[in-house]
């Protein structure tokens, strides 16, 4: 097998498009199953959010899924385009007339465009959230209790006095919460048990030995980014304009898997009267719930 | 039947080429096509103009030598026929017919609607055929049994005319429908297992060099098939061309 024949020729070229378009739907189911976290509310949603987000960064096995997904979605943006391009060229004067809605559809004539309004959804989105999760920007997972506490006893009287003091804890990795901060009642300071190094990871202030680590607030992230005010942190004062190009987006790729599902199969020659069908039928299925699923959650975190 | 035709002209394969307007009467509807453009013709000779040159031979939609892009369609907007059958009642009295040729890198226009269709023929000498021994004691090719199923679709295949349809509507003018009929109809049958690795592998590497596009499942091709080819001959060349791929030596 020559090198030309796997990367040049254009059914091969195609059949990198219908394998790494296929797994990048598997990849849509994942992403979407850990984003249904999302709409759980309260302590425990946040919790169960930002553990999934530690597991997803660190166990070995997503990690090379990760990098498979990097490499699927570079390697078919820059073939698609390839085809695109040599598409464009096959054809260099246009038809006058040309009633190409009477053969088929136009999401399977635009695929090349709809491609590329998702490549700029994927590219913003990373900066969005990606990114703060991979090279900072986040903060610690901490959240704050109030507890009736003993602060000492009444000289006059003898009696021990106790006070609603609000303490912020750490959630450590380990599943601990960790009693990190509390505010004085008699000098009114704030004092702190642990330094926080490399936002996640929590030393002890007197033996300066690092003690545990913690969990990145990527559900506050998100929260505040769809506009809500969450964990003291300010809304994102745009978040309309980010939830219309969410959605916008998901529509695009509702459109570009409601051609594309289907003609991956077809492309990799699995075509059979009795499965074409059955295919072509999940396929629209597929195209409509798993991007209106998508787009519900920046809907949902913005109204609740 | 009054009507008003912009046909693309262009008076040889250098020249830049453009629509011009012609308005036509006494036109019937019980006319072909062609026919009506054989009126036109002669309108255009009585005035001592230069006739508009179109391809066509049989008439009766088996040669596959006729074309044009008839108001945005190949052959029309009549299903499973070529313009030599498309009839003019599919037209009203008043319209405008756009008539354009086939419209691709790989079919370069030689004069007007004519276009060169040479790179489909090449294809074919990359592949389409099976070597049969000819030296006296040739088998006849009865003699091997082919099932029923495989015989019929062999022979849908085999039903392409060549005629370009499936590259002049294809948004990417590409020739998967064209190679696809031609590498199953050998494909399917006995006679065509032998050379089956070598040819699929020759003629889509022949398509890529003459300029077609690149198939993105659209299904127009086998919309405006005038001989209803399937697109399951796609995925049979797609099977096909990966056994070769991974396979051939």
């Amino acid at each position: 097998m020559s090198k030309s024949v796997l990367l040049k020729s254009s059914i091969a070229k195609k059949y990198w498009m219908a394998f790494t378009g296929l797994f990048l739907c598997l990849f849509l189911v994942g992403h979407l199953i850990g984003n249904l976290q999302l709409f759980a509310g309260g302590e425990e949603g946040r919790r169960a959010f930002n553990e999934y987000a530690y597991f997803m960064q660190h166990n070995p096995l997503i990690k090379v899924m990760s990098y498979v997904t990097y490499l699927s979605i570079l390697f078919h943006a820059i073939d698609g385009i390839l085809l695109a391009f040599q598409n464009k060229k096959a054809r260099p004067i246009q038809y006058a007339m040309d009633n190409a809605a009477s053969n088929s559809s136009s999401a399977s004539r635009k695929m090349a465009i709809l491609g590329s309004i998702i490549l700029i959804f994927i590219a913003t989105h990373m900066v969005n959230f990606w990114a703060k999760m991979h090279f900072g920007g986040l903060q610690l997972h901490t959240t704050t209790k109030t507890v009736n506490m003993p602060i000492g006893q009444n000289p006059q009287t003898g009696e021990y006095v106790n006070e609603d003091i609000e303490v912020s804890y750490i959630l450590s990795i380990k599943g601990e919460y960790l009693d990190h901060k509390y505010k004085n009642p008699k000098t009114g300071e704030t004092q702190e048990r642990y330094d926080i190094k490399h936002e996640t990871m929590v030393y002890d202030k007197s033996s300066k030995l690092k003690v545990s680590e913690g969990y990145k607030d990527l559900h506050t992230a998100v929260m505040t980014f769809f506009g809500k005010d969450a964990q003291g942190q300010k809304k994102n004062q745009y978040a309309l304009i980010a939830i219309l190009f969410y959605t916008l987006s998901m529509a695009v790729l509702s459109f570009h898997l409601l051609h594309g599902f289907a003609a991956a199969f077809q492309t990799l020659g699995l075509r059979h009267p009795r499965y074409t069908p059955l295919i072509k039928m999940f396929g629209i299925i597929f195209a409509i719930v798993v991007p209106a699923l998508f787009a519900l959650i920046p809907l949902y975190i913005f109204i609740s | 039947m009054k009507l008003t035709l912009k046909i693309w002209r262009q008076n040889s394969a250098t020249d830049k080429g453009q629509m011009v307007t012609y308005p036509i009467d006494g036109i019937e509807g019980d006319m072909s096509f062609l026919e009506m453009m054989d009126v036109l013709n002669e309108e255009l000779i009585v005035k001592g103009e230069d006739p508009v040159a179109f391809d066509h031979d049989c008439r009766e939609g088996i040669c596959g030598m006729c074309s044009l892009f008839i108001n945005g369609e190949a052959h029309g907007p009549d299903r499973a026929v070529t313009t030599c059958q498309l009839h003019m009642r599919k037209f009203n009295d008043g319209d405008t017919i756009y008539i354009e040729p086939w419209r691709a890198k790989a079919f370069p226009v030689i004069k007007d609607l004519v276009v060169d269709r040479g790179a489909f023929d090449r294809i074919m000498a990359s592949g389409g055929f099976v070597s049969v021994n000819t030296s006296g004691n040739t088998v006849d090719a009865n003699a091997i049994p082919i099932s029923k199923i495989d015989a019929d679709k062999a022979f849908e295949a085999a039903t392409c005319i060549g005629c370009g349809a499936c590259v002049a509507t294809c948004v990417n003018a590409s020739a998967m429908l064209y190679v696809a009929a031609k590498v199953s109809q050998l494909a399917l049958l006995p006679q065509g297992k032998v050379e089956a690795k070598e040819r699929v592998l020759n003629m889509v590497k022949t398509m890529d060099e003459e300029g077609f596009g690149n198939c993105t499942n659209t299904g127009a091709c086998a919309v405006e098939c005038p001989k209803e080819i399937s697109l399951d001959n796609i995925a049979r060349m797609n099977r096909e061309y990966f056994k070769g791929m991974i396979s051939a030596e």
